[in-house]
């Protein structure tokens, strides 16, 4: 049986009186890899911040793994989760950001055990044997002790990616992860997102980059205007889009 | 192919060349040197100075005026009224600046209010202020408040709910009027430099710890703070020699226990001027030499580190960084 990761139902999202997201509806399962892709102001970044209620939605309902996103239903009204409830949502749930922001004050180690002491209260030496295991995964295994202004932008991403694996989450969310990094260095945090996704971890990746859509995507969705136009496996959606704006669009990135 | 090229050809005579004169700048200096010289021979002859007054006796059996026992006490006055209305000023800045940047806007106004009011009231004013301000009450207590009002609604006469109080005029008077008119003042501007500090800080940074599952506190404290004191800093330095020397206004509060007053006691007994308040110049030039030096090194702390690392790394990271590149380590303080 297959378990519903994700579950957006008709979200809207508006910022004052501009309406970026006009009702996205998107199931991602458990074990699956989909690939956000559209253009810019379309909307992407702000439904990934709404998955994990960074930013509070107008209408609609989020789901993760079967839980409504930042309220709870009691008698069938929705009342607004307290803070201490939204972060422990977010424990379960990655996300990667575009500009990585590493804490600029803690080594790489620190970074990463950051959270699961603070957060999760684990015992010290625990964590920090995890967190050094889990740079040695993203290969960053002799940098545990450098500071993020001592590494070059794919070795901060992909500390950025331990970072949000030690909290253990059952949800990766990626927001143009390579985006930010000189073309060079692209491959190397791609390396470590396909292995992720090899090892069965549910992953929202929007991105432009459209090879690793194809090659490791399950489901890859094309959001214009604040809604999801079309989605699909990969092989439908790049090899032969029926909508004309994903024509558009992926004759423009390809 | 460039590397050959150069290895091939000789290295040209290193330059000697004349450098260009700089007759205005050597003008300055004589000048500069002249006006020492005629200030060094006037401390040092004019008599009116009277150094063994300041420093070995100001009258028969007593030592010089700076290290006479009332002005040791004044000076140890001085030195904890600055440590208490800083302590009082950093503690209710953090907490104004937090309310300042707060979602509700009754925080916000609340904090704006009391910014406004404290940076436009001078200290002169507020230290006198504070002096007076025990007329106001008979008592002043902790405990239920408008207890007596409260009373009156159930019809008891002269509610006390007060499970602690002291006369007003013993607990609002001298020391303690003059440190919280210097720290509630001082709370104001603190609150502005830490606003700064935090604002300084990229929204992507708590955005990070927010998704990690950080509190709002947590977020706070581990992650914006420790960024933020590298800009908070620098002018709390500033803030605190200001305090220095603004506890002299304390003195019409009047607080006798306070360096200066103490020096103007002596001069108004023996009718010395001009030596008393040189005393009180060199006071002030040592605790804010030893102060500054303080904040050089908090400073260096801050500004290139990076407050939890070890200090070992710290410096490891530090002379790479400087390595790398020169500009970061110095520039940003
Ligand atoms: N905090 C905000 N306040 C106001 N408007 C916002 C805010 N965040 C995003 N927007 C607006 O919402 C729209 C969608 O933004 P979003 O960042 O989701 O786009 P995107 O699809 O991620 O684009 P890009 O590919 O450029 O990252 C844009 O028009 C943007 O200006
Ligand atoms: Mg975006």
């Amino acid at each position: 049986m297959t378990v519903e990761m994700v579950r957006a139902d008709n979200v809207h999202k508006s910022f004052g009186s501009l309406e970026v997201l006009k009702g996205v509806d998107l199931v991602v399962n458990a074990g699956e890899v989909c690939c956000v892709l559209g253009p810019s102001g379309s909307g992407k970044s702000t439904f990934l911040r709404c998955v994990n209620h960074l930013e509070k939605i107008n209408a609609g309902k989020i789901f993760v793994d079967g839980d409504l996103v930042g309220y709870h239903e009691r008698g069938g009204k929705l009342h607004e989760m307290k803070g201490k409830d939204v972060a422990r949502q977010r424990r379960s749930i990655g996300m990667v950001f575009q500009r990585f922001n590493l804490f600029p004050h803690m080594t790489s180690l620190q970074n990463v055990m950051e959270a699961p002491c603070r957060v999760k209260k684990e015992s010290k030496a625990e964590v920090r044997e995890r967190a050094a295991s889990l740079l040695e995964r993203v290969g960053l295994g002799s940098k545990i002790d450098a500071y993020p202004g001592m590494l070059s932008g794919g070795q901060q991403q992909r500390v950025a990616i331990a970072r949000a694996l030690a909290m253990r989450p059952k949800l990766m969310l990626f927001d143009e992860p390579t985006s930010a990094l000189d073309p060079e260095l692209v491959g190397e945090v791609l390396d470590v997102m396909k292995d992720l996704a090899r090892d069965g971890m549910t992953m929202v990746v929007v991105t432009h980059e459209i090879g690793f859509a194809r090659e490791v995507g399950d489901q890859v969705v094309f959001m214009d205007g604040g809604v999801v136009v079309e989605k699909g496996s990969p092989a439908e959606i790049l090899a032969n889009p029926k909508h004309e704006r994903t024509q558009a669009f992926l004759s423009k990135v390809l | 192919m460039s590397d050959q090229t150069q290895t091939d050809r000789a290295r040209p005579e290193p330059i000697k060349a004349v450098p260009v004169r700089h007759p205005g700048r050597w003008l300055a200096i004589a000048v500069l040197a002249v006006l020492t010289a005629m200030f060094l021979h006037l401390i040092l002859t004019n008599d009116q100075f009277r150094w063994s007054f300041i420093f070995n006796s100001y009258e028969p059996g007593k030592r010089g005026v700076m290290f006479t026992e009332p002005v040791l006490e004044g000076l140890r006055g001085t030195l904890l009224l600055t440590v208490t209305s800083m302590a009082i000023g950093v503690v209710f800045g953090v907490v104004i600046a937090i309310m300042r940047l707060s979602d509700n806007w009754i925080l916000r106004g609340v904090a704006f209010v009391y910014t406004w009011f404290f940076r436009a009231v001078p200290r002169l004013v507020l230290a006198v202020l504070f002096g007076n301000l025990n007329i106001l009450w008979d008592r002043i207590g902790f405990g239920l408040p408008f207890d007596q009002q409260i009373g009156k609604l159930f019809g008891i006469d002269d509610l006390n709910a007060q499970f602690y109080s002291v006369k007003a005029s013993d607990l609002l008077a001298g020391f303690v009027a003059g440190m919280l008119a210097l720290g509630l003042s001082e709370a104001a501007y603190m609150a502005e430099i830490v606003r700064a500090g935090i604002q300084s800080i990229d929204p992507g940074q708590a955005e990070a710890a927010t998704a990690l599952g950080l509190s709002r506190s947590q977020v706070l404290r581990r992650v914006v703070l420790p960024q933020a004191m590298r800009v908070i800093v620098p002018p709390t330095g500033n803030e605190v020699i200001a305090m220095v020397k603004d506890t002299s206004l304390v003195a019409f509060v009047p607080v006798t226990f306070e360096l200066f007053f103490q020096l103007n006691a002596i001069k108004a007994r023996t009718f010395v001027v001009l030596p008393v308040l040189v005393a009180a110049v060199i006071w002030y030039l040592i605790i804010c030499t030893v102060l500054m030096v303080a904040q050089y090194f908090v400073e260096r702390h801050f500004g290139r580190g990076y407050g939890t690392a070890g200090q070992a790394r710290q410096r490891l990271r530090n002379i790479q960084a400087e390595q790398g590149s020169s500009s970061t380590a110095g520039g940003v303080t």
